[in-house]
């Protein structure tokens, strides 16, 4: 029943975007100024339909219908309510079903939001999207369907894994893909610009929302991930340079490049061909990240059980959208001249970009280099944490300089004034950096400048918020929050890094442990049996030995039945200074646990200061009414 | 003629990026298990965790009727779940000897866990960086390979070794 009113739902949306792309192209003959009222209401229809669809599949998880394949391959009656709803994009199809859902949403905004722009750009812009909408509809009702119904119905489900059970997993990929798929938007409308030959300038005004939601969006999802991966994998870390978490990377650089020289396509109406290359940069990167990790070629969390026909598909996908761009980029793009004043600010805004353009590159290469290996010369290798870290953290220490003092030029006549401010502050970073270097723990040169770097923005950018706020430059608020956020971020991850300490020992249950800053207490274990495992709870005590607190913690081990499995579970208990950090394991034939402690000095802030980054976009989106 | 040079360059390496994907989607097999039964293991050398000097290479598995090739690592929690057939395949079966490669792993941290868990290998070899382990298809631990007296390969269990997998490795080198 459900899969028959699904299935109905997705192709009348495939028809309307038939219709769209039809009605549109009809109307791109007719010279006058306004969209044909039609068009309206097509998109409109098409939004409503796939919103519907988007919503029978979640009634299928809600009622654990499981006449459908997709809620018997991934959900379960006993499953707790939230979790049945996140079960509808927790796999392969139904988030194939969010991302389609976001395409058309975004281009029936698009459609509306923008109704002072160009007839021809407009229109052109949703030619673009609907074709996309199309790709992904063939794929999903051709391959991966996730309507697709199984007969006879099954009594029960096969369950979730229970490792995606997470709140900050419920929420990861919608996030994400607002973020990801909400590039569609501005690759549609760059080729939409360039063939309608749109002013640059009122292109960059016509995208430049859209490309602040889908990079906050996109910042969030990150660190959202990245807090799943810290509390649920139990692995101790926040970023593994895991090849999704760098597949996740490469739009993230790009649409932060775009970001910056938008500022300089809307103000000097320059750059005009680099931003649409950026655009069209972010969409491409993100569905190629999309086709790496879908198809099970990059292997990691987030390989749905793969199959080769799902990885041709969006090659193809990938291989039309990319030469279409090309051909229509090279045989409608007109050479630019570019002449900057050397200290403009233009000047340091296209540095974000070379920066940007250097990190991406890294991490492209990181990734995509031991894949041509393999299928070129049959080797296999692996590019881990140390080739980021030597190549991409040393010039974080510039970058980081460049981002503190970069947005004041152009915007303050006396060129004395930066320099004064600039030497105070770094003198007071350096003296700051060396305070810590002294009194908490040596660490390396480079660590030395990576820390005086990431204060001297800190201190900047701090200065920069209480500038604009007494002189109520609104502009220069935003900006300032993010860049804060960055040397937080930076900060933080340089003191966690060098401060953490870990032990590694065996305890039996009644026995102390003590190290140089705690009293570790294995009081007892508790059995307790749930519904599809039985756990195996550590009742442990921590006394602190300066200030003589105490903390309980309690790991976990946890026996699923069928299939057998065991999972440990880390207690994290999180502090404002500190994460204390425990896990226990079991050591067959013998009384004894083997326990991991780690203390994590500063690990919420990591977290704090990413949210940072992101609330600068948030507070931009909020401002700018005002602001125009 | 100078932009006509630059469209041909990206458009290559559009077509040389495109053209390797594909060829990845089909490599993607090389990472199951059943393409590497068959194949023989080739030349290698690994040095014994304790004792730098001390060596095994292919020549010495040759000797062996069976040789069971398991990687381990003391910070992998399934290798502890794992780690009991391994004791019995030693204890109670003379064909099949087997060899530990410790992956990415501190030395005394492995020595202590074979302590606390016994020691089933006949030789343990070490592999810090990772590299050994990659050059047999090793892509995560724990994992195992069955190789005859010719090093040709007739079985490889990825993730732990269960009760299934301790049967059928029973049945094969019976």
């Amino acid at each position: 029943m459900l899969s028959n009113i699904g299935i109905s739902l997705v192709i009348l949306v495939l028809v309307l975007s038939f219709s769209t792309i039809y009605a549109a192209s009809l109307d791109l003959k007719i010279s006058n100024r306004f969209i044909s009222e039609n068009i309206y209401k097509l998109s409109l229809f098409q939004t409503t339909f796939t919103i519907l669809s988007f919503f029978t599949l979640i009634i299928g998880f809600i009622n654990s219908d499981f006449s459908l394949i997709n809620v018997y391959e991934n959900s379960h009656t006993t499953k707790p309510f939230f979790y049945k709803i996140a079960g509808a994009w927790g796999n392969h199809e139904g988030s194939l079903l969010l991302w389609v859902n976001i395409l058309v949403i975004f281009s029936y905004l698009f459609l509306v939001f923008n109704h002072t722009h160009n007839k021809q750009f407009r229109l052109y812009t949703l030619i673009v999207q609907n074709i996309l909408i199309l790709g992904f509809l063939f794929f999903l009702l051709l391959n991966s369907n996730p309507f697709n119904s199984i007969y006879p119905i099954p009594p029960e489900g096969m369950g979730l894994n229970p490792i995606l059970q997470d709140p900050a997993l419920a929420i990861h990929p919608p996030l994400l893909y607002v973020g990801f798929v909400g590039c569609s938007i501005y690759f549609s409308a760059a080729i939409g610009s360039l063939l309608s030959n749109y002013d640059g300038k009122l292109f960059a005004r016509s995208i430049k929302t859209w490309v602040k939601i889908s990079w906050c969006f996109q910042t969030l999802g990150i660190i959202v991930g990245s807090i799943w991966a810290y509390y649920e994998l139990g692995w101790g870390g926040f970023w593994f340079w895991d090849p999704v978490e760098n597949a996740s990377l490469l739009p993230w650089f790009a649409i932060t490049a775009l970001m910056h020289s938008l500022i300089v396509l809307e103000k000097r109406n320059t750059l005009y061909s680099w931003v649409i290359v950026l655009c069209l940069l972010t969409f491409i990167l993100s569905v190629t990240g999309t086709f790496l990790v879908r198809s099970g070629i990059l292997n990691s969390v987030h390989t749905f059980a793969s199959d080769p026909s799902r990885g041709i598909y969006i090659l193809v996908f990938l291989s039309l959208m990319i030469f279409s761009a090309l051909i229509i980029f090279f045989s409608k793009n007109h050479n630019e001249n570019y002449n900057f004043n050397l200290k403009s600010r233009e000047i340091f805004i296209l540095t974000n970009n070379w920066f940007m353009a250097f990190f991406l590159l890294t991490v492209l290469i990181g990734m995509l280099y031991p894949i041509f290996l393999d299928v070129l010369t049959n080797k296999k290798i692996s590019v881990g944490p140390p080739f980021f870290n030597i190549v991409i953290i040393p010039l974080v220490v510039p970058f980081m300089f460049l981002m503190a003092i970069g947005p004041k030029f152009g915007w303050i006549k006396s060129k004395n004034k930066i320099f004064y401010k600039s030497l105070l502050l770094s003198l007071g970073a350096v003296a700051i950096n060396l305070f810590i270097f002294y009194f908490f723990g040596k660490y390396s040169f480079l660590s030395n400048l990576i820390f005086t770097a990431a204060i001297f923005l800190i201190l900047y950018s701090f200065l920069d918020i209480i500038d604009s706020i007494n002189k109520r430059t609104k502009f220069e608020f935003p900006r300032a929050i993010s860049h804060l956020g960055f040397g937080m971020l930076v900060f933080f991850i340089g003191i966690n890094h060098q401060f953490s300490t870990e032990e590694d020992f065996n305890l039996k249950i009644g026995e102390v442990k003590k190290t140089t800053n705690y009293e570790i207490n294995f009081e007892k274990i508790e059995i307790k049996e749930s519904k599809n495992y039985k756990s195996v709870t550590g009742i442990f005590k921590l006394i602190n030995l300066k200030n003589s607190s105490i903390q309980n913690l309690n790991p976990e081990i946890r026996i699923y039945s069928s299939p057998e499995t065991l999972t440990y579970e880390a207690a994290i208990k999180t502090k404002i200074t500190s994460d204390l950090y425990l896990t226990m394991s079991n050591v067959s034939r013998s009384d004894f646990y083997n326990i991991k402690f780690q203390k994590k000095p500063f690990m919420i802030w990591i977290w704090i200061s990413a949210f940072i980054i992101s609330l600068g976009g948030f507070v931009q989106l909020t401002l700018k009414k005002n602001e125009d | 003629m100078k932009i006509n040079i630059s469209k041909i360059i990206i458009f290559s390496f559009v077509v040389f990026l495109l053209f390797i994907f594909w060829q990845g989607l089909k490599k993607n097999n090389s990472y199951d298990t059943k393409s590497l039964i068959g194949s023989r293991i080739s030349n290698f050398q690994l040095n014994e965790i304790n004792n730098n000097n001390q060596y095994i290479s292919e020549e010495d598995l040759k000797k062996n009727k069976f040789t069971l090739i398991n990687f381990f690592a003391s910070w992998c929690a399934p290798c502890r779940v794992e780690h009991k057939y391994l004791l019995n395949l030693s204890s109670e079966n003379n064909e099949i000897k087997i060899i530990g490669i410790n992956f990415k792993d501190k030395k005394n941290n492995a020595i202590n866990f074979l302590k606390e868990l016994g020691n089933p290998y006949t030789f343990v070899g070490k592999d810090v960086k990772g590299k050994i382990s990659i050059s047999f298809g090793i892509y995560g631990i724990p994992e195992s390979i069955l190789v005859d007296s010719n090093l040709t390969v007739i079985k490889k269990v990825v993730g732990p070794i269960d009760q299934a997998q301790y049967n059928e490795i029973l049945k094969l080198i019976q």
